[in-house]
């Protein structure tokens, strides 16, 4: 598979205000994302993770470095809008993406600046709501809407670009546990029905152990990179960094320090109930 | 209490009159209200009612709503009638008490004054009762695109105003919570006197803006990734089209003003 997102040796710093001296967030990244795939993103607060997610729709410049994605440089400024439109972007809170009264003219918004035609348009929109599974509410107004719901419209507002790549900056933050199962199964749905590479931001472990890598940020720089059942293996580095691990991650280790012969690498509820009757039955 | 701001109210429906292409309804509520100031004489302001009358029936809008709509505007409407009553002297002399006399020509234009404005009202009402405020605005952006080769920024002005439409639930809501926030605080915002009150406000208001300003960078961000970059090169999915029924529309109104007009210059002869 061909790599989508190429960061190479990637330095920023936000601006200096005068008083302070320009505060480094992002130290030296290199990460490469294959097409398809299906990233998460960890880190505590202030680990650059989203500032890291900025660059690559070109938000946020590199200082130093490199950003690739899908052979367009995002310094760029020529292609800005090609681009954009092959990284779409959702953000944390769903109030402050949603820019018409209307859901369908909202799902629009990005095809009506790229000046698509109506016919296509219409259909483009059509697509992307059933996709969501939000075509019954087209005509409503957001604010009728759940959080989870408004989540999927600012998806299908993405999607309706046909992007090959999707960031998410923390999409269930802010939502309640339906809410939260609602998108994440929308993402999913994205990335193996359309193929689209997705790289989800989240703070939540369980979201991150259900994608197929996952990528931590400590300070400024990738601390660990790997399949899910590997990173959180690693239960002390992860601590260490100040993130947790899933509960049953949390809960198989916890046995195991207490002698108990359980796999390390138990990351899903079926895994950790599944070794915990054969150690039972062992007996 | 905030949920009940009626200022633009809009009841959806599916009446001829909801309809109609937002572009003519806009055009159409301007000749009316030209055809209320240009009429002189009662019999004028006649047609102007049995019109009004004639649009309200079709929209099935419940004639209360229109009543809503006056009865703010009453105390201003009775205080000037009076006024006008007292001041005006023309005709005949009903009665009279130092320099206050009440003449035919007072009375008439008191009556004519309420009528009109009463008209005015429910005209200009019924034009945001059957239009979204959202259709509106988008209406108000292709009458006036002409005005971009004067490099009036049209495109501009609209998206605002949509946005602006867009986050008056999310501010009411989010004005509902710091108030509450603050009430739980011991913030007192119902009691004291009006200066008291207003200035309690501020601890409202403070969040509010603050809150309001990071929505707005947020918005904006969002806005870029989705490739906004101006009016240029725009399409629309939301597609006017005039149809027959707007230019029938256009006409009768314009055969109403007609009449209006030629109605008050038969009566002027009549009257002579």
């Amino acid at each position: 598979m061909e790599n989508i997102i190429e960061i190479s040796g990637l330095h920023f710093s936000y601006p200096s205000d005068g008083d302070t001296e320009p505060a480094e967030v992002l130290k030296g990244i290199d990460l490469t994302i294959k097409e398809g795939e299906f990233v998460a993103v960890l880190g505590h607060n202030g680990s650059g993770k989203s500032t890291l997610a900025k660059h690559i729709n070109a938000i946020l410049l590199p200082t130093e470095g490199k950003v690739v994605v899908d052979g367009i440089d995002t310094a760029d400024e020529s292609r800005l809008f090609e681009l954009r439109q092959r990284a779409g972007m959702v953000f944390q809170n769903p109030d402050n993406q949603i820019v018409s009264s209307v859901v369908e003219e909202d799902v629009a918004f990005a095809l009506e600046n790229l000046g698509v035609p109506y016919e296509e348009m219409r259909r483009r929109v059509d697509e992307s709501l059933k996709a969501v599974n939000m075509y019954d509410y087209r005509q409503h107004s957001p604010s009728q809407l759940s959080g989870g719901q408004k989540q999927r419209i600012a998806i299908a507002g993405i999607i309706a670009m046909q992007p090959k790549c999707i960031i998410l900056d923390e999409p269930t933050a802010m939502l309640d546990p339906q809410g939260r199962r609602e998108v994440m199964a929308t993402i999913k749905k994205m990335n193996r029905e359309q193929g689209i590479t997705i790289v989800l931001i989240t703070h939540y472990m369980d979201e991150a152990a259900q994608c197929d890598r996952v990528v931590v940020m400590d300070k400024g720089t990738v601390a660990l990179d790997d399949t899910p059942r590997e990173v959180f293996s690693h239960v002390e580095r992860v601590m260490e960094i100040g993130l947790d691990v899933p509960q049953v991650t949390e809960l198989a280790w916890e046995l195991r320090k207490a002698g108990c012969d359980i796999p390390q690498d138990i990351i899903t509820e079926d895994e950790c109930v599944a070794a915990i009757q054969k150690l039972f039955a062992a007996k | 209490m905030l949920r009940d701001v009626t200022i633009g109210q809009y009841f959806p429906g599916n009446s001829i009159i909801h309809r109609l292409d937002p572009r003519f309804k806009i055009v159409i509520t301007l000749i009316y209200i030209l055809m209320l100031f240009t009429g002189s004489n009662v019999v004028c302001l006649a047609v102007g009612a049995v019109y009004t009358l004639i649009a309200v029936f079709l929209s099935r809008i419940p004639l209360k709503m229109f009543w809503k709509s006056v009865k703010p505007l009453l105390p201003f409407l009775l205080i000037t009638a009076v006024l006008n009553v007292l001041l005006v002297d023309s005709g005949d002399v009903y009665f009279k008490w130092k320099f206050l006399k009440v003449t035919e020509g007072g009375i008439n234009i008191s009556v004519f004054m309420i009528i009109r404005i009463v008209l005015l009202i429910m005209g200009s009402s019924l034009l945001t009762y059957t239009t979204s405020p959202i259709t509106l605005t988008d209406a108000i952006e292709r009458l006036l695109s002409p005005l971009k080769l004067l490099k009036f920024p049209v495109h501009e002005l609209a998206m605002m105003m949509s946005i602006a439409l867009r986050f008056v639930p999310t501010l009411i809501e989010e004005t509902d919570k710091i108030m509450s926030a603050q009430k739980a605080r011991g913030a007192e915002i119902d009691t004291g006197s009006f200066l008291t009150r207003a200035k309690n406000m501020i601890s409202i208001l403070v969040p509010l803006f603050i809150s309001s300003f990071r929505r707005a960078d947020e918005l904006a961000t969002a806005m870029e990734c989705r490739c906004y970059n101006g009016g240029e090169g725009r399409t629309r999915l939301r597609q006017l089209k005039a149809s027959a029924r707007d230019v029938i529309a256009l006409v009768i109104t314009l055969m109403f003003y007609a009449a209006a007009i030629a109605v008050s210059i038969i009566f002027k002869h009549l009257m002579k």
